[in-house]
């Protein structure tokens, strides 16, 4: 079951994506950064196909500066993919949904 | 006649493919729009538009974004997340390949953009991400009372540095030349800002650090004297170049790579269009890019005329 794109805080991040049995996409975001509010519905599209083997979660950096801070994220949007407490692969700012998408076909 | 999938495909959703779109709908062409990542192009990367008419008060560039993306959808146009692979340009009817299938298509506009870009020095790729950026609105917010870098001297450069002053404490304009070439109104407020400091007839040379950028090279050109300043973030704002990879060598592209077209948008391959900052133009703007669309579509109608007859 899809379960669109979960809410993460720094407090959750272990359990939810460190110790996630499935893969998790997660997308660091802030309001002010126009880029992430224009990428913010290509990864629920992707969540509607993936979501039955990949969990999707973002990550306001604004509230939660400890995460972006412990990966040493200086420019979002970035998302990050984990398998198994580890990342897999990580993408930088705007790209074609056809990237994104070869990236979870991977996972 | 034979069975076309599409009257008109629109490549692009920045303001151009937008435009275009509009245009296309409301003259009830069999139109799509295919958009490779997201709408608005370079514009949602824009934190404040001043110069387009309409907007007194100026818009941001994701909240313009918005309004002709629900412009366009108040006509209908088919819009479609997808990646131009390839074209076939040699028959009359035209064959464009997708990243899961292939589409035919009587006319095709080009709005496919560009891209900011790279100097090509030493650092710019490994740290890209770590310090290095080309979009003040997604990473400024990082630079908190920090030390910036910007480099180049147009409008982009001019009117994001002055974004960037909002956060960091003081920001290194680097220009290879002895003066700006962005908008008077912006040169004055950049000249009158105080966080802004200008290396003038100077180039980056290399952007250095441990993990992060760390510090920069900069050269003076006029001296030959090159010398390392401190910074904690490097923002490269030299220009743009086409998105292109997909096209076809018979499109006649200028010097620059951009495509070349005649007064009515037309390219030099009869019922394919480009428009916007995807065109050879002097002046990349919203308001231009805009233009060149509702002229691009009214020359594809008349196209679709003859050639559906």
């Amino acid at each position: 079951m899809a379960e669109g794109v979960l809410e993460i805080e720094d407090s959750s991040f272990e359990a939810e994506v460190l110790q996630s049995e499935k893969p998790v996409l997660v997308d660091f975001w802030a309001p002010w950064c126009g880029p992430c509010r224009a990428i913010a519905p290509v990864v629920e599209e992707l969540a509607a196909t993936f979501g039955d083997k990949i969990k999707f979660a973002k990550c306001n950096v604004d509230d939660n500066p400890i995460t972006p801070g412990k990966f040493g994220i200086k420019s979002i949007p970035t998302l990050i993919l984990f398998n198994g407490g580890e990342i897999v692969d990580k993408v930088i700012g705007i790209v074609a949904k056809s990237k994104l998408e070869e990236m979870l076909n991977k996972a | 006649m034979k069975n076309v999938d599409y009257d008109l495909v629109i490549i692009g959703g920045g303001p151009a493919g937008l435009t275009a779109g509009l245009y296309a709908a409301r003259a009830r062409l069999n139109v799509i729009l295919l958009e490779k990542a997201v709408l608005g192009g370079q514009v949602v990367a824009t934190d404040w538009v001043e110069n387009y008419p309409g907007f007194p008060e100026g818009i941001s560039g994701p909240d313009l974004v918005q309004k002709m993306t629900a412009q366009v959808q108040k006509f209908d146009l088919k819009i479609e997340t997808n990646a131009v692979i390839s074209m076939d340009l040699s028959e009359p009817i035209k064959k464009i390949t997708l990243s899961n299938r292939v589409i035919t298509t009587h006319a095709i506009i080009i709005a496919s953009g560009a891209s900011p870009k790279k100097l090509g020095v030493p650092g710019e790729d490994i740290f890209y991400g770590k310090g290095v950026s080309a979009c003040a609105t997604c990473d400024g917010p990082f630079f908190r009372n920090r030390v910036v870098a910007a480099v180049g001297g147009g409008d982009t450069a001019v009117q994001e540095s002055l974004f960037l002053t909002k956060f960091a404490k003081k920001v290194y304009l680097i220009h290879r030349r002895d003066q700006l070439r962005a908008e008077a109104i912006l040169q004055e407020r950049a000249l009158a800002n105080e966080k802004i400091e200008f290396l003038w007839d100077s180039v980056l040379t290399g952007i250095q650090g441990l993990t992060d950028v760390e510090k920069i090279s900069v050269q003076n050109l006029k001296t030959g004297d090159t010398k390392e300043i401190a910074v904690d973030g490097c923002f490269i704002w030299v220009g743009i170049l086409p998105n292109l990879e997909f096209l076809p060598e018979v499109v006649e592209q200028d010097q620059y790579g951009f495509i070349l077209v005649d007064a009515n948008m037309q390219t030099s391959v009869a019922g394919v269009y480009a428009a916007g900052d995807v065109r050879s133009t002097p002046l990349r703007q919203i308001a231009t890019a805009v233009g060149d669309a509702a002229i691009a579509v009214f020359s594809a109608e008349h196209y679709l005329e003859n050639v559906k007859e």
